[in-house]
């Protein structure tokens, strides 16, 4: 079994609202020094088998078919190399 | 003329939007999700709601569903498909509208009585305004803030792409206050405003939106 990431941003130039909320709310609680947040989607996908080539080459276009919206978001696909139960917490 | 209405799981306005068909003077068919078939109908509305929770992305698994397999097929052959709020967010998400919806600039849901402008009389759903006029539907969304990059909306406006436009206030920091926009064909429309419930005087805000439910037969008879 293998796990691969796809991270999902909204493009540098599409506002998120979201993002700015976060923001907002941080020096709220005390925070400071943060200039800017941006907020995205992580999907975890396990994989059967070996993590080939052509494997990722599906996972690429499973991102840009369904994981994103390539009008307003980037994506970025890689390989997460410990998948051990748990091992998520420390990593 | 029949016009089918589609029913997602989430839906909130397909009962309104057949409604509204009927008033027209037109015939509502009730379609569902998960058919492939869109029973012979001419022409289809996509209403408002939240279809499928609105996962992952607003209109993106609705996208997939069997019956807009049918409607996108339909679409590129020239039927009239109408997407209102919701039914605007599967459009973009289908690709047969350009542009995107993103979550409100001020990031709450915003409900009102929106003057408009319609800006082109020449889709098939609007027709039976003149361009230039000016008409107030309600508004409700959260996800309403129309985006595209700046060549796409330039030639957007250079078509005559953009449908209609919000007047007095940007509910939602859409790029250039766009409430609709069409494809090159004119046949498919989307819409974030809702045009079917301007459509009786007793309820919502006067009947300014029945001319999106008269447009096709006064197309069909032009």
């Amino acid at each position: 079994m293998a796990r691969v990431v796809v991270d999902v941003m909204p493009k540098p130039e599409i506002l998120d609202p979201q993002g700015k909320a976060v923001l907002g709310a941080l020096p709220r609680l005390g925070f400071s020094g943060v200039t800017d947040v941006r907020q995205g989607k992580r999907f975890e996908l396990e994989i059967a088998g070996e993590i080939t080539a052509e494997v990722l080459a599906e996972v690429e276009k499973m991102a840009e078919t369904l994981l994103s919206n390539p009008v307003i978001e980037n994506f970025a696909v890689h390989v997460e190399d410990d998948v051990t139960p748990g091992a998520g917490a420390q990593a | 003329m029949k016009i089918g209405v589609v029913t997602f799981p989430g839906s909130l306005d397909d009962v309104d939007a057949a409604r509204a068909v009927g008033l027209g003077g037109q015939e509502a068919v009730a379609l569902w999700h998960g058919d492939h078939d869109l029973k012979g109908v001419d022409a289809v509305v996509l209403p408002g709601g939240f279809s499928y929770g609105d996962y992952l992305r607003c209109g993106a698994i609705s996208r997939f569903s069997p019956v807009m397999t049918e409607v996108i097929e339909a679409a590129r052959k020239g039927m009239p498909v109408l997407g209102i709020c919701n039914g605007f967010q599967i459009l973009c998400e289908s690709h047969l509208l350009p542009g995107a919806l993103i979550r409100n600039d001020h990031r709450r849901f915003i409900c009102r009585d929106q003057r408009l402008r319609i800006e082109n009389d020449r889709t098939a759903w609007t027709s039976a305004y003149t361009a230039g006029q000016e008409i107030t539907l309600v508004l409700k969304n959260g996800e309403g803030g129309y985006v595209a990059d700046e060549p796409t909306l330039d030639r957007l406006e250079g078509e005559g792409q953009v449908v209609a436009r919000y007047l007095d206030l940007n509910p939602n920091g859409s790029a250039r206050d766009i409430a609709g926009v069409s494809n090159e064909r004119g046949n498919v429309v989307g819409l974030m405003p809702h045009p079917e419930h301007s459509v009786e005087e007793l309820t919502g805000s006067g009947t300014d939106g029945l001319g999106f439910f008269t447009s096709l037969v006064e197309s069909a008879f032009a």
